[in-house]
């Protein structure tokens, strides 16, 4: 057998089922590769190895006993620090959780084993999923396997990368501002947002309660849909979660064709400040669409000029709340000398376990929110958020699904943007309309920017719950790259250190 | 004059209460855990309650219901669209430093209670004016340990238990209530008194002031008489009992007028009352406003209640309280002022109850509103609480009817049966008190009375029947209360050739 | 335009509980100034008569039924507790007064 962890999740599905490899060979593959070279990625936190084995070694026995067993089974994934595992510590790439080892599964989580996916360990993040490069963590930065010197996204840097150096085939980040789609598009792999209340939240460590989902990254449009797929569903412990049938995002995904879909382009997003590689491939890719047969025309979202000062008022103003509880009474980190009182001793914890980006971004949002500045500020976004969902609704009225660069840039280098919060924030202007309407979207590799041989994303968006559309036009547009480039983008990763 | 006179010579008291009520679901507000009281601590949460990362809160629909059957019995509007809100603030009873609550859109507003207070004129009837009727969950439970008094002043650290946490709180405001003069403290009174019996008929709380299931904050403040400026006021907690509702408030008017008085300025502030000087004492300043950031609840979804369904709600509404009293009242024959007495004891139902199964209205309120009351009250608990039941009762004073026993005998089984010895008939078997008529039981004892008076066997030998009690009191010493003092009595008389 | 001053960071940080050394205010002052005047550009647009949009699923009325489930085990809980004693967690002394 080839090198396992070279294959997709549907090739090692059908090896699996057919027999012709264990569950066990198949994470060992996995985990070896990690243990080889991650530490020139650093794209996990903490690597699961006895678990993982433990896992696919109840998949091996299911299938030796013939019982019932989903598609993905003994498939292995890297999950974000995000989501709660039970006996599995969680950090959410911060120093306040250290140590922290949830007493719970997340929903997610629970799917995941439901459908015997193995889940490998948890992989960095900025933290508290704040950020857009990985490098907010309070742990280590994560590299860009495409160049080790460049950032690999964020805030789900950690999946993205690792899927992207093949350490799994499946990853799980979560998107609240475009941090599952911006890492794949820098990383050249597939990754998706679906529609808010369509993937459960719970266990799912809130950032911005309003926008937070989790979301798959493969290596291809298929296998990304059929971890969407197992993701996805209602769950009664979510009161914002969508009691609707998943759509049907894995056959969308296999039909590699678009012809007669109206494809809007956003206007708003591209021309000048956009990096020239990048609006080269994607007006490639435009032109790729025509030729399939779609009808492609620029549509307006006029309000999304406003996107990021939207969401950098809502998504703070809900973090400060939601992280309130990191106060150092009940678990995770408590600075306390003895001599302290109660409030003492939650300054302290807080100070010392938070990040700068996460201090200001409870800073600004304990501003927005408070009284005399409130209506000027949270409840004045969350009214312009409502125009911006209004300016998407009314474009679905005249196309399909609408596409744009998925980032301004390629992967920029590490530290290049650490001190200017603004120039990081820039990096979501693209993907955070979809993102404040609740709408689905995805980023597909569509090739390399000339000026740096950098990957370049393609971002799709779609109408509330119909995330199948954006598979479709992923898929198509993928089939077609591929028998351009005779195989993925993926493919022309560079090795890790030697020896692929 | 007492201070309490003077300062409503010279000042009209503007009231107002805010009240929690711990409604009695099953399961918590926003998950699935017990609420029943008195578990071990922290055997009664989950990731939700405990506010554990990832973890989020699905409402409860009983809560709603409850709230909204609040509302309407307390003539509320009820709102078309409601949201919980997130009110932050840093407290180590919070598990997610914030509550889930209520803000600007509560489930019900703009309603009234209608309560009578008793003055030397007579029944005076006083309206307080609801505010709001909202939803939101309660905190753990604090024990502060190392210092002297077990209170949070002096303690060296402090124990939190989380079984309390999450378990549904409704919170009744009131509208400031001015023009109620010297009765400002007794209208404080009745309206939790009255509240207390409306939130028991709709059978959504247990309402124990003492357990915690019904608290009370007074507030208030004095306007000086002719001015049209209200004062300021001051937020009194720790009010855990009717009387100290009554004493609360007085004591507030006394201590604002006497402040006053000197030209002092009163500070807005919370207050804690003292149960034992019945005054208040200076808490937390409220100076600075509360800075709460409140912003609607995004991890749950606005409450838009069915029309259809508060009208049902509605016409399903238990009988109003102070209806059902009067109702009663002239069933049973009460005076207003002994049903009155009777629902501040907590009486209604017990009463009703205990009539039910064949006692008189006046025998029932005999033995709840009097024997009992004083038994309760003696254990500072409420009648509610006595091990006694409304069959207990009955089946003692069928036995006083029938003369198998005396009051006095009677009092005995009720105190035997308050201890726990078991019901009456078992109590009357093992102590053995029955009364005693049986005349050949009651000879020696009658005999050995008159040998050891001669005094005054003498004189009812001669006619002088007035002394008979001496020696009936002496036989009813001697048989411990349990003979049947008239036939004593007549054979007393017999026996002296009387 | 000065949006925020040292001292308004200072009220920040304490209503968020965060102990910012005084070293550092300046800096935070700063940068929050300059994100403060990138999102207010929110009061450009016209939003008479719009509503927030706090949810973005149109969800309303969902519930559930008042059953119990089973809860955590307290050894589950308490084992990630920094401190405890008597069953409960233990917390360092508590000045203000809820």
């Amino acid at each position: 057998m080839s090198d396992l962890t070279k294959l997709s999740a549907l090739e090692l599905s059908s090896e699996l089922t057919k027999g012709s490899v264990s569950a066990v060979e198949v994470t060992k593959a996995h985990l070896d590769r990690i243990e080889s070279l991650d530490k020139t990625v650093q794209s996990f936190l903490h690597v699961d190895k006895t678990g993982a084995i433990k896992q696919a070694e109840e998949v091996d026995k299911n299938r030796k006993e013939k019982k019932k067993v989903s598609s993905l089974a003994g498939v292995p994934l890297a999950l974000k620090d995000v989501l709660t595992q039970k006996g599995v510590p969680t950090t959410c790439g911060s120093k306040i959780l250290e140590g922290w080892i949830p007493p719970y599964d997340s929903t997610v989580v629970k799917n995941l084993k439901n459908a015997g996916i193995v889940i490998l360990g948890k992989t960095n993040m900025d933290e508290f999923a704040m950020g857009s490069s990985t490098e907010n963590s309070a742990y280590f930065p994560t590299k860009n396997p495409w160049d080790l010197t460049k950032i690999p996204g964020g805030s789900s840097g950690g999946s993205s990368a690792a899927v992207s150096a093949f350490f799994a085939p499946l990853a799980i980040g979560t998107d609240t501002g475009g941090s599952i789609r911006q890492p794949a598009a820098v990383t050249g792999i597939v990754g998706a947002k679906p529609s808010y209340g369509g993937v459960s939240r719970f266990g799912l460590v809130a950032f911005a309660s309003s926008l937070d989902q989790a979301g798959p990254f493969a290596r291809t449009v298929l296998d990304c849909a059929m971890l969407h797929e197992v993701m996805a569903g209602h769950d009664p412990l979510d009161s914002t979660s969508i009691n609707q049938p998943v759509p049907d995002v894995v056959s969308a995904a296999k039909l590699q064709d678009v012809k007669g879909m109206k494809i809007g382009i956003i206007k708003e997003l591209g021309g000048k400040g956009w990096q020239t590689g990048v609006l080269n491939r994607f007006n490639e890719s435009v032109e790729l669409l025509k030729s399939m047969g779609a009808q492609v025309k620029e549509i307006s979202i006029p309000h999304s000029l406003y996107a990021l000062a939207t969401y950098y008022l809502i998504a703070p103003s809900e973090a400060s709340s939601n992280l309130a509880r990191f106060d150092g009474m009940r678990y995770g980190l408590r600075v306390d000398d003895g001599n302290l009182s109660a409030e003492e001793v939650m300054n302290k914890t807080r100070e010392k376990g938070f990040g700068k980006e996460v201090k200001r971004r409870i800073m600004i949002g304990t501003y927005a929110l408070s009284s005399g500045y409130y209506e000027a500020y949270y409840a004045q976004a969350q009214k312009v958020r409502a125009l911006i969902a209004q300016d998407l609704t009314n474009a679905f009225k005249e196309v399909d699904v609408l596409i744009s660069p998925t980032s301004p840039t390629t992967a920029w280098g590490l530290g290049e943007r650490v001190n200017d919060p603004m120039a990081m924030y820039l990096a979501d202007l693209a993907t955070l309309p979809p993102s404040l309407a609740g709408i689905p979207a995805m980023s597909v590799p569509i090739g390399l920017a000339d000026e740096d041989q950098l990957p370049v994303g393609l971002q799709i968006v779609a109408p509330f719950m119909n995330d199948d559309r954006m598979y479709r036009v992923g898929g198509a547009i993928e089939a077609s790259l591929k028998s351009k480039w005779n195989g993925l983008l993926i493919d022309q990763v560079p090795a890790l250190g030697g020896g692929k | 004059m007492s201070t309490y006179d003077e300062a409503i010579k010279k000042y009209d008291p503007v009231l107002g209460l805010e009240t929690h009520v711990e409604l009695s679901t099953n399961s918590k507000m926003f998950c699935g855990c017990s609420t029943e009281f008195g578990a071990e601590p922290n055997t009664q949460t989950c990731p939700t309650c405990l506010g554990l990362p990832g973890s989020l809160p699905v409402a409860n629909a009983i809560g709603i219901e409850s709230t909204i059957r609040i509302g309407l019995a307390l003539n509320c509007s009820i709102a078309a669209y409601s949201r919980f809100a997130r009110k932050n603030y840093f407290y180590p009873d919070m598990p997610k430093d914030f509550q889930t609550s209520q803000y600007d859109e509560p489930l019900c507003s703009n309603g009234y209670l209608d309560v009578l207070v008793d003055t030397e004129d007579g029944a005076k009837p006083f309206r307080v004016e609801i505010e709001r009727v909202h939803l939101e969950e309660d905190t753990g439970k604090l024990t502060h340990a190392g210092g002297a008094t077990g209170r949070i002043h002096g303690a060296d650290y402090s124990l939190v238990d989380y079984n309390r946490a999450g378990i549904p709180l409704v919170e009744i405001v009131t509208k400031p209530v001015p023009d109620t003069g010297e009765y400002a403290p007794l209208v404080a009174k009745a309206y939790v008194t009255e509240l207390r019996d409306l939130l028991r008929g709709l059978n959504v709380s247990d309402v124990r002031m003492e357990e915690g299931s019904l608290r009370c904050d007074v507030n208030l403040s004095l306007t000086p008489k002719g001015s049209k400026t209200w004062g300021t006021r001051t937020e009194t907690k720790n009010v855990n009992s009717l009387r100290s509702v009554e004493r609360a408030i007085r004591s507030e008017i006394e201590r604002q007028s006497l402040e006053l008085d000197k030209g002092n300025k009163i500070k807005q502030e919370t207050r804690h009352f003292q149960e034992d000087t019945g005054t208040t004492r200076s808490g937390r300043s409220k100076e600075v406003a509360e800075e709460y950031r409140y912003f609607p609840e995004p991890d749950l979804v606005p409450i838009a209640p069915d029309k259809a369904w508060i009208e049902k709600l509605k016409k399903d509404l238990p009988e109003q309280p102070s209806i059902r009293r009067t109702r009663l009242a002239k069933e049973w024959n009460f005076t207003d002022l002994e049903m009155r007495d009777v629902a501040t004891l907590g009486g209604v139902d017990l009463i009703a109850d205990t009539i039910a199964q064949g006692t008189s209205p006046a025998s029932a309120r005999k033995w709840w509103a009097g024997e009992l009351s004083g038994h309760a009250s003696k254990a500072g608990v409420e009648l509610i609480d006595l091990k006694i039941t409304p069959t207990d009762i009955t089946r003692i004073d069928a036995l006083v009817n029938e003369g198998k026993l005396t009051d006095k005998l009677a009092r005995q089984v009720i105190e035997a049966v308050l201890s726990g010895e078991g019901n009456p008939d078992e109590v009357i078997k093992k102590r053995n008190l029955s009364v005693v008529s049986d005349d050949s039981a009651l000879i020696p004892a009658i005999e050995a009375a008159i040998a050891a008076n001669p005094d005054a066997a003498a004189k009812i030998r001669e006619g002088k029947v007035q002394v008979v009690g001496v020696i009936v009191g002496a036989v009813m010493k001697t048989t411990g209360g349990s003979a049947d003092a008239a036939k004593v009595r007549e054979l007393v008389l017999k026996t002296l050739g009387q | 335009m000065s949006r925020i001053t040292r001292e308004e960071v200072a009220n920040l940080a304490r209503l968020a509980r965060l102990d910012l050394a005084e070293s550092e205010l300046d800096e935070y002052a700063q940068q929050l100034e300059i994100i403060l005047e990138s999102v207010a550009k929110v009061s450009e647009v016209s939003t008479k008569d719009v509503k927030p949009m706090s949810h973005a699923t149109g969800l309303v009325n969902i519930f559930r039924e008042d059953i119990t489930k089973e809860s955590l085990k307290r050894e589950e809980i308490l084992r990630s507790a920094p401190a405890t004693e008597d069953d409960r967690f233990r917390v360092p002394r508590i000045l203000d007064e809820e």
